[in-house]
């Protein structure tokens, strides 16, 4: 027989959580699972992650902080993260979404029975990420990064980024006041968030929104032909471009 | 028609809907008229040979016609359009709100069954509201009572991240006003203000009486990440619309950011518990 179903409770109104878990309780003797844990927004609810892992995780959509779609997509970035079973009360547009890609969701106030059928459904073959429902929903990607600090999992707001660089096997963001180390590949990045970022260097992503100019480097190394750098607002530091990366840059700035 | 314009016409109009709910009848004889002229000058213009005419006998009045339509559509309206108007433009509550009170109850109803049971009757009470004629003009003193058990019914899902300060001591209770003028209002500060944050919210709610006059303001946290969508800019046209049926020019309603606050007021004549109206 297999091992008890873990299930992570995501909902910011305790009432709702509080039912949720009343109705687990009761499918009790038709299932095996254990409540691992609840949170009350997409944050609170990776740091349950971090610390013990669940199988399945049922998530409120509207929540504050970190809602639940955008919980989803740090979820699918994760490699052991639990399926995904989106709750909402209403939510016309994400329902759409969900219909559409086959992503499972249930609607408040659940019914014990649907409730059972999802579970079920994740024991037999846990479900793909709902990568197609979220790209749908929230095409501009993660609103936060995750930086592991000593153990603690800190959000940086992509907003905040002025450029992404990757070094040796690291990845690092750098705002207009810290740099963190990412877990994650600069070419992922790159993909998720085209639209923001620009491809400057093999090494290096810098918002598009954070240059403010180019300039010839007045390097000292004699005879090499010199390279163009970018000033990025709020930022002394200048980005070199690479030779071949400099003619698109170029079009994009001059445009 | 004549029985629902007087149903419509049970509190003082002021002169601005007078004139749209009588003003109709000119306008069709004006439409006549303008036609006819359209008429005549076209067949001048073909007697005396001009070669466009039969264009001009096409466009002209196809024209005409098509503004007439357009301004008595946006200006004028007859009583009993008046009236279909405001019964569609009744305040509806959110699904959203609806299903997660629900929700809460259900989720209450083990742990504490008697504040379960409360919150039914106010949802209850908060139906009966929505279903009750929106033509009638309401005391301020029941908007203010349903406004009270819809935030219980908020407080009850959402905790203490749902605070409220209220300064109406000064304004008579008798007041008149259209009914949900002020709920749909608290609705949208709750959904759009206090919902998306962490931390508790504070709403504030002002009503004072002056000159004549009713001035009720609504303000809620506001952060501009979050905005105030489609939602909101509906629920507001909504009232707005629904203080034009009733009072013509006579009441306003806007909205405004000041630093950190989203604030709503409404301004509108005031009249006390009528002799025909209410009690």
């Amino acid at each position: 027989m297999n091992s008890p179903l873990r299930v992570l409770v995501v909902d910011d109104e305790a009432p709702a959580r509080a039912r949720m878990k009343q109705l687990l309780d009761d499918l009790g003797d038709r299932i095996s699972l254990t409540v691992i844990g609840e949170a009350s927004d997409g944050q609170m609810a990776l740091d349950v992650l971090a610390e013990q892992p669940a199988d399945v995780a049922l998530i409120d959509i509207r929540m504050p902080r970190m809602d639940g779609l955008q919980l989803a997509l740090h979820l699918s970035q994760m490699p052991t993260a639990p399926a995904i079973i989106f709750v909402t009360a209403f939510d016309q547009y994400a329902v759409k979404a969900f219909e559409l890609t086959a992503t499972d969701y249930l609607l408040k106030p659940v019914r014990a029975d649907r409730l059972l059928t999802a579970l079920q459904k994740v024991q037999r073959h846990p479900p793909p990420s709902p990568a197609a429902a979220l790209h749908a929903l929230v095409p501009e990607g993660r609103q936060h990064l995750r930086s592991t600090v000593r153990g603690k999992v800190l959000l940086i707001p992509v907003g905040d980024i002025l450029y992404l660089r990757a070094e040796l096997k690291y990845v690092t963001a750098r705002t207009e006041t810290a740099e963190y180390l990412l877990d994650e590949s600069l070419a992922h990045l790159e993909n998720e968030f085209a639209s923001r970022f620009l491809r400057v260097h093999r090494s290096c992503l810098v918002a598009r929104n954070a240059i403010s100019g180019y300039e010839r480097d007045k390097g000292d190394t004699p005879g090499d032909e010199r390279q163009w750098v970018l000033l990025l607002a709020g930022l002394d530091e200048k980005i070199p471009v690479s030779r071949r990366q400099w003619p698109t840059v170029k079009n994009l700035l001059e445009a | 028609m004549v029985k629902e314009r007087e149903s419509i016409r049970q509190f003082p109009l002021p002169p601005a809907s007078a004139a749209l709910l009588g003003g109709a009848r000119l306008w069709r004889r004006l439409g006549i008229v303008s036609a006819l002229v359209v008429a005549v000058v076209v067949a001048a213009a073909g007697l005396m040979g001009f070669p466009w005419a039969p264009v001009l006998a096409g466009s002209v009045p196809t024209a005409l016609l098509l503004l007439l339509w357009f301004v008595r559509s946006r200006y004028m309206q007859a009583p009993a359009m008046t009236e279909a108007r405001l019964m569609a433009l009744s305040a509806r509550i959110r699904p959203h709100f609806l299903f997660n009170s629900l929700n809460a109850v259900l989720g209450t109803i083990r742990s504490d069954p008697r504040r379960a049971e409360t919150a039914l009757e106010e949802l209850a009470e908060l139906f009966r509201a929505l279903l009750q004629d929106p033509k009638e003009l309401v005391p301020l003193s029941e908007e203010l009572s349903l406004c009270r058990k819809y935030l219980a019914l908020e407080r009850l899902r959402l905790g203490d991240r749902i605070q409220v300060n209220w300064d109406i001591n000064s304004c008579p209770p008798d007041a008149l006003m259209p009914p949900l003028m002020l709920q749909p209002l608290l609705e949208n500060a709750v959904y759009h203000g206090v919902e998306p944050l962490v931390d508790p919210g504070c709403i504030s709610i002002r009503m004072v009486s002056a000159g004549g006059m009713l001035v009720l303001e609504l303000s809620n946290p506001f952060d501009p990440r979050h905005g105030h969508g489609a939602g909101n800019r509906m629920a507001l046209g909504n009232i707005r619309e629904r203080l034009a049926l009733f009072y013509g020019q006579g009441a306003t309603l806007d909205s405004e950011t000041i630093k950190d606050r989203y604030v709503v007021r409404i301004v509108l004549p005031y009249y006390a518990t009528s002799p025909t109206g209410r009690t």
